[in-house]
């Protein structure tokens, strides 16, 4: 099996928690080498992830946990969004994520519609699992140009 | 990661200045303010990204109702010195066709 460190982080389902998450994700890319503005694209991707999580699994109470895991290879950052507080109707999700046409009218804009349209838009790959709560997988990959991946070689230029 | 909100009111504008990042915990706070400068006819809400670094699809929810409500009622919103990353956002959701925002982005390409 490909070596791999792995991360966890649970946190409670509620708002203020987004940020934490964020600011751990920025770090755990920064670590890996990634790219300014890809940083900023995990970013969004785990925050739309997690507010998601917040608001879809614990409508009812406001208790519960979100676990996140970071998968970190050599060649890309695998994360994962997991709630275990029940599973919203994902066929009904998927049917309405997507950018805004210039036909739809003003009034019918989804205000809360576009989190996994941007999570698909911003990462390299995404696949969202039900079964058992929500859980999102995500995955990013670093590009090799942008840093030197050898170890005995120092690279100086971004 | 917290918001501050900052309001000016004119004769027919509002200025909005926020500074920090807009989630789903600062959100609220921000349609909290935003929507009932909206409901005044004919004002001109005038909304300042320069300090905002970070927003997500929250943010763009918020600004979504906001510009419904100034159809309702017959005012106006505009978004200005948006910074490039937030404005690639916009961008991507297809929400540049139908919002008003200052065409000089900060660091923009």
């Amino acid at each position: 099996m490909e070596p791999f460190d792995f991360i966890e982080i649970k946190v409670p389902a509620k708002p203020e928690y987004v940020g934490v998450v964020r600011l751990s994700t920025s770090g755990v890319a920064n670590r890996m080498g990634f790219s300014y503005e890809d940083i900023e694209d995990l970013k969004v991707a785990i925050s739309e992830a997690i507010t998601n999580a917040v608001k879809h699994a614990y409508k009812e109470s406001d208790e519960g946990d979100i676990t996140i895991g970071f998968g970190v290879y050599q060649d890309r950052l695998e994360i994962m969004v997991a709630d275990h507080g029940g599973s919203f109707d994902l066929s009904n999700v998927k049917e309405d994520i997507g950018p805004y046409q210039q036909n739809d009218a003003i009034e019918d804009l989804r205000e809360g519609g576009f989190g996994l349209f941007l999570i698909d838009a911003l990462m390299d790959k995404v696949e969202i699992s039900s079964r058992y709560g929500v859980i999102v997988l995500m995955t990013k990959y670093l590009h090799e140009n942008e840093v030197g991946q050898d170890g005995d070689q120092i690279s100086t230029t971004q | 990661m917290n918001l501050t909100i900052d309001v000016t009111n004119k004769e027919h504008k509002s200025v909005v200045t926020l500074s920090g990042e807009i989630d789903a915990f600062t959100a609220p706070k921000l349609k909290e303010e935003l929507l009932p400068l909206t409901k005044d006819e004919g004002k001109t809400v005038e909304v300042d990204l320069n300090n905002v670094n970070y927003m997500d699809s929250t943010g763009l929810g918020v600004f979504i109702s906001a510009l419904k409500s100034t159809k309702e009622h017959n005012s106006e919103l505009k978004l200005v010195h948006m910074q490039e990353r937030v404005h690639r956002l916009f961008k991507i959701t297809g929400l540049t066709e139908i919002m008003n925002i200052d065409s000089t982005v900060q660091g923009g390409i």
